[in-house]
């Protein structure tokens, strides 16, 4: 029973230990700046939403978010749209190459988005991306099309490919059958590859920033220039940051099922 | 004839999975296709439904030939050794799946699958997925599926192989009868002699790659062509006897000596006698030999005993006797070999001598 009760304790420090920095984040935000700046106060003692209702009504905050959300919808399907196709194809066919390809889309993902912003910055300016939302979420499929890759082929090659020909022997074409029996068995995989590609996709700061300017900026990029004459808006920021994390939040609440499972079959 | 293979064969990376083979197959006709693991039956089904291309040759379906022809365009069902069925739909909309795809109407696919299911019992379970029903209901899916899509030709890859043995037994009963109505094509590949002779239609025996004999199964269970096919429907295995036939004498490679005029003319020189296991007796039978061995071990599978005995040149033979017999590991015993039961093989495996009806008939 000490034991039991030592593990508790252990637990417990560790949640608090990871839950405090959310915790002073959300407290922040219900601030005013002038208590923030002044002191150590645990909690709001003069609780404000005046922080949030700024973030509500100011174009320029809330488009920040719209503008992210854009890209990032759009990404998580262009990815996915991408991702399936191809992971079939590795996770069915033998072709020359297949197994160096496939670990060559891993590489993919060692290389860090900095090398990759210049080539973008100056390719989107002279097509005629630049400032967009696809300019962002077609740069972030750089990242997100090889991961998706991979942890789908995982999850369809544990369907037995029996289930593809008994399609077929059924008469199935392949489209109606890739649609309407094959990525149902796979829902957990599709689940858990959109939440990974969301998760990158909103919280990638460098080349979001680096390819946006105005009409397409996103919040990260709004987060990062509030400096303003009057110093650093404190409470602004950490109610921004918590909008910034609730969409996080929402999309694991649907998919906490789906990764459970993600993570058992092993590829995540 | 429905459906014809005209010489297909099969290599992958280098290894022969089917060597050249031609069949022709009658409509409403069964077949087994009867031999063991990696024996080929698998491949060759494969190649009839047009899951795989055979590397030449050419698989012609009432004349027609459909060799390139896509899966989904043909009308083929099959059954695999695993329970293969769509975890995510009804057992309802299971069975119903190539009807649906076929474009019936709602009315028909209802009447289809209902028939189906009361044939092979499924009528409570048709709102189930698949996961949550017992082996035997998914296979029995599985076979409905096939069974309400009307096809030319229907496959089935050792499809009781995962059940249990009295579901087994009861599918083994019900299935050509479930099938013979259709005048389909009905092929079936299977490890045990007792499905092909109990299905009382034809087989085509293989052993690596090949199809060693193809006829009625009673007929070619009386008659195998040679060693192989002999083994391949005999279980257990075909017991062999290494001998040599000179001066009108047989010797036996465990030291006996049988009389040749016993057995019908036989060629001088090297022979393979064989004979099934339930063709040794234990016991003295008029005009039999008497070959002295020692006990291996003794299995006794419910009402039926298989004694394992090692000869003197050091190879085992299985007896089968009914009823429970125990007999000590180790212990001298006498088996009985009557002549006019033995099949003789040639040097070369090609049969010389089956016994005949009326030696089989008696004892």
């Amino acid at each position: 029973m000490r034991g039991m009760t030592g593990g508790r304790w252990v637990l417990g420090l560790y949640l608090l230990f990871l839950l405090l920095p959310t915790y002073w984040l959300v407290a922040m935000s219900f601030k005013t700046n002038a208590e923030i700046t002044t002191g150590l106060t645990l909690w709001p003692h003069s609780p404000t939403l005046a922080n949030y209702k700024r973030i509500f009504t100011d174009a320029s905050w809330y488009s920040g978010y719209i503008n992210s959300l854009k890209f990032v919808t759009v990404n998580v399907l262009l990815s996915l749209g991408f991702a399936l196709p191809a992971a079939y194809a590795f996770s069915r066919y033998r072709f020359l190459g297949d197994k160096h390809l496939f670990f060559w889309l891993l590489t993919n993902r060692m290389a860090p988005p900095a090398v990759f912003a210049l080539p973008f910055f100056q390719l989107y300016s002279a097509v005629g991306l630049f400032d967009t939302p696809w300019a962002v979420a077609l740069a972030h499929c750089l990242f997100n099309v090889p991961l998706a890759v991979w942890i789908l082929e995982g999850f369809m090659s544990s369907v037995p490919k029996e289930i593809d020909e008994t399609a077929a022997l059924d008469g199935y074409s392949f489209p109606v059958f890739f649609v309407k029996i094959f990525c149902p068995l796979i829902a957990n995989g599709i689940g858990v590859t959109a939440f990974f590609c969301f998760m990158f996709s909103w919280v990638e700061l460098l080349l979001a920033r680096t390819l946006t300017t105005v009409d397409a900026k996103p919040i990260v990029a709004t987060m990062t220039r509030t400096v303003s004459a009057a110093g650093m808006d404190w409470g602004l920021l950490a109610a921004a940051g918590v909008l910034t994390i609730v969409p996080g939040a929402i999309v694991i609440w649907f998919v906490r099922n789906h990764i459970a499972r993600g993570f058992a079959l092993g590829r995540v | 004839m429905a459906l014809v293979l005209e010489n297909i064969a099969l290599s992958v990376g280098g290894v022969v999975h089917l060597h050249p083979t031609s069949l022709s197959l009658a409509r409403g006709s069964l077949t087994v296709l009867l031999g063991p693991t990696l024996s080929g039956k698998t491949t060759l089904l494969r190649l009839m439904a047009g899951l795989d291309r055979p590397d030449a040759g050419r698989v012609l379906l009432d004349g027609v030939d459909v060799t390139a022809m896509p899966v989904r365009r043909r009308r083929v069902a099959m059954v695999y050794q695993q329970f293969i069925n769509y975890p995510t739909l009804s057992v309802f909309e299971n069975i119903a799946s190539p009807l649906r795809v076929a474009g019936l109407s709602r009315g028909a696919i209802v009447d289809k699958v209902k028939t189906a299911a009361r044939l092979l019992r499924l009528e409570p379970f048709l709102d189930r997925t698949p996961r949550e029903l017992s082996g035997g209901q998914q296979q029995r899916t599985a076979i409905a599926r096939a069974l309400v899509k009307d096809a030319d030709l229907v496959l089935m890859d050792e499809p009781l192989a995962n059940l249990d043995y009295k579901l087994r037994e009861e599918m083994r009963e019900e299935l050509p009868r479930v099938f013979e109505a259709s005048g389909a094509v009905f092929v079936y590949a299977s490890t045990e002699p007792a499905e092909a002779l109990m299905f009382g239609g034809g087989v085509a025996t293989m052993h690596q790659g090949q199809v060693t004999q193809l006829g009625p199964a009673s007929e070619v269970y009386r008659q195998p062509l040679d060693l192989v096919t002999a083994g391949a429907f005999s279980d257990p295995p075909i017991n062999q006897f290494a001998a040599i036939k000179a001066n009108g004498a047989i010797r036996l490679a465990t030291g006996e000596d049988l009389e040749a005029s016993s057995l019908p003319p036989l060629p001088d020189g090297p022979l393979t006698l064989a004979a099934r296991a339930h063709e040794i007796r234990l016991e003295a039978v008029p005009g039999a030999v008497a070959l002295a061995g020692r006990v291996r071990v003794a299995e006794i599978s419910g009402s039926e005993s298989f004694v394992h005995v090692t000869f003197p040149d050091g190879r085992d033979r299985v007896v089968q006797v009914p009823g429970v017999h125990r007999h000590e590991p180790d212990s001298h015993i006498l088996v009985w070999l009557d002549p006019r039961r033995l099949f003789a093989f040639g040097a070369d495996g090609r049969l010389l001598v089956a016994p005949s009806a009326a030696a089989r008939g008696a004892g």
